[in-house]
């Protein structure tokens, strides 16, 4: 690791000042994630500003019955927050499916939006990566590429989100929250991971000198009628090779609304309204959800290892939506 | 990860370090006051610097659960946590488990089930079965596996592991019946 200074943050707007005044200084919370990329020696940040002292960790109803997650909640607290259990059980079961007990413990809402990718190549600072080092190439397009991105793919870049939580999210259609120098802003959660592109070092349209402040679900949390499925190499504390979140409105028998969202699979969280238009208003009937299926992942494009996941990632797809439609919860 | 003060080294001049700074943590009990550098995880602090080993450096990346301690009563890995962040904390290891010369209830079932082989992963094993059973999680042998499943064990210990945990489980169900 790399040397670096430590700023203890009384306030959000010191710690906006120091991160503002020093662009290489990096906010930090749970950890579990920039610490491990400050050993490996892929973030080098010249000072660290201690956020986990703001009042930044409560969960609670607005006025207007959406619920607000501060940033600094741990994923932890949100899995096992009864109003998240009872209202929102997607999330729970997402967060749950993520990382170990003791690092759900530790890491943050924020830092959970915030977490990079898990490409060994990314990881390794001995091979080219266009997202550590821009321009010096993808290792992972002709390499070891099981785990990577088969949809949103740039010639530059196949890396993967890796959040569980963010899955979840992007099917409860959350709002983040922020905070600038320039004042407070909203960003939708489809909108705040970007996919790779010509500028793949860049993971979301959060600014450099932005804080996450919350998270914010909308009131419908889908509690009757949904589920997460999370398909890994083995059975707990790995990263997806395909996840999918569903949640369904059902009315007699038939789909009133449906979210499908998909993990593992791109550079963000992966969704796309026509899947779902595919299903509302229809039978919850197989060959309806194969349609959906195919349709999420239409343009879908293997790099040799990771081929089955197209193939997998629509099995997923079914299987969930035929779980989410089924019991009433 | 540590300041090295070995002087036979080749290189000249030497980097220029942000100074240390003193933190107090309250550990197994006991205050104890250190003086680090921001980059000192709590599992070098706790190692190097109060000479408690019984906490173990496994994979040092949060994959193995060997440094796993009770930080403010929960469960974390320590060594992705910078001890830093953590001035006026509770720490407590697997030297603070037992208590007036007996063992934690945990430890005990360890020996009894011959819950590991070689030792090594045991501490954070033991540390964080504590913490599940504080969480109160765990209703069913798979709820054990599922909420250990931090915690790595090379020799492959995890049936005796699961049959110790799951009795201390059933023993303090046993009491509040």
């Amino acid at each position: 690791m790399n040397s670096f200074s430590y700023t203890r943050a009384p306030d959000v707007a010191s710690a906006l000042r120091v991160i503002t005044a020093e662009p290489t200084a990096k906010f930090i919370a749970g950890g579990t994630n920039l610490v491990d990329l400050m050993k490996e020696n892929v973030e080098r940040p010249t000072r660290l500003v201690d956020i986990t002292h703001l009042p930044l960790a409560g969960i609670q109803r607005t006025k207007e019955g959406r619920l607000r997650i501060g940033a600094l909640a741990t994923n932890a607290d949100v899995a096992y927050n009864e109003l998240v259990e009872r209202d929102y059980p997607l999330l729970s079961r997402a967060i749950l499916r993520g990382a170990s007990a003791q690092l759900r413990n530790m890491a943050s809402v924020g830092g959970n939006l915030m977490q990079r990718t898990r490409c060994s190549y990314f990881y390794d600072t001995a091979t080219p990566c266009n997202k550590r080092t821009p321009g010096a190439g993808c290792s992972a397009m002709e390499g070891i590429n099981r785990y990577h991105a088969i949809l949103g793919t740039s010639e530059h870049c196949i890396a993967t989100n890796p959040s569980d939580m963010s899955v979840a999210l992007l099917a409860l259609d959350a709002v983040i929250l922020v905070v600038g120098s320039s004042g407070e802003r909203t960003i939708p959660i489809a909108e705040f991971h970007r996919l790779p592109g010509e500028t793949p070092q860049i993971d979301t349209n959060l600014k450099a000198n932005e804080m996450i402040t919350a998270v914010e679900l909308p009131p419908r949390g889908f509690s009757g009628h949904y589920e997460y499925l999370k398909v890994r190499d083995r059975t707990s504390y790995a990263f997806a090779l395909v996840s999918v979140a569903a949640a369904l409105e059902m009315k007699d028998g038939q789909i009133g609304e449906a979210r499908l969202a998909l993990g593992g699979v791109a550079h963000k969280p992966w969704r796309r309204k026509e899947a779902e238009e595919l299903l509302n208003g229809k039978p919850a009937a197989k060959d309806n959800f194969q349609k959906a299926a195919e349709a999420l992942l239409q343009g879908a494009k293997g790099f040799g290892h990771n081929d089955f996941k197209i193939e997998l990632a629509k099995r997923a797809v079914v299987r969930t939506l035929t779980q989410a439609a089924g019991s009433e919860r | 990860m540590r300041v090295n003060a070995d002087t036979n080294t080749s290189s000249t001049a030497a980097p220029s370090l942000p100074s240390s700074t003193e933190i107090a943590l309250k550990v197994n009990g006991e205050k104890r006051v250190l003086r680090i550098a921001p980059w000192t995880t709590l599992l070098d602090a706790l190692r190097e610097y109060l000479d408690l080993t019984g906490t173990k450096k496994g994979c040092d990346h949060g994959q193995c659960g060997a440094c796993t301690v009770l930080l403010d009563g929960k469960r974390v890995n320590s060594c992705l946590t910078l001890a830093i962040m953590k001035d006026g904390s509770e720490v407590t290891t697997i030297e603070g488990l037992a208590h007036d010369g007996e063992l934690d209830p945990l430890q005990q079932a360890f020996i009894d089930h011959d819950a590991f082989q070689c030792g090594y992963c045991t501490a954070g094993q033991i540390c964080s079965a504590v913490g599940l059973i504080r969480e109160c999680h765990a209703k069913t042998p798979d709820d054990i596996r599922e909420l250990m499943s931090g915690n790595i064990c090379r020799c492959g210990a995890y049936l005796n592991i699961v049959a110790a945990i799951e009795e201390v489980i059933g023993k303090k169900r046993g009491v509040a019946a």
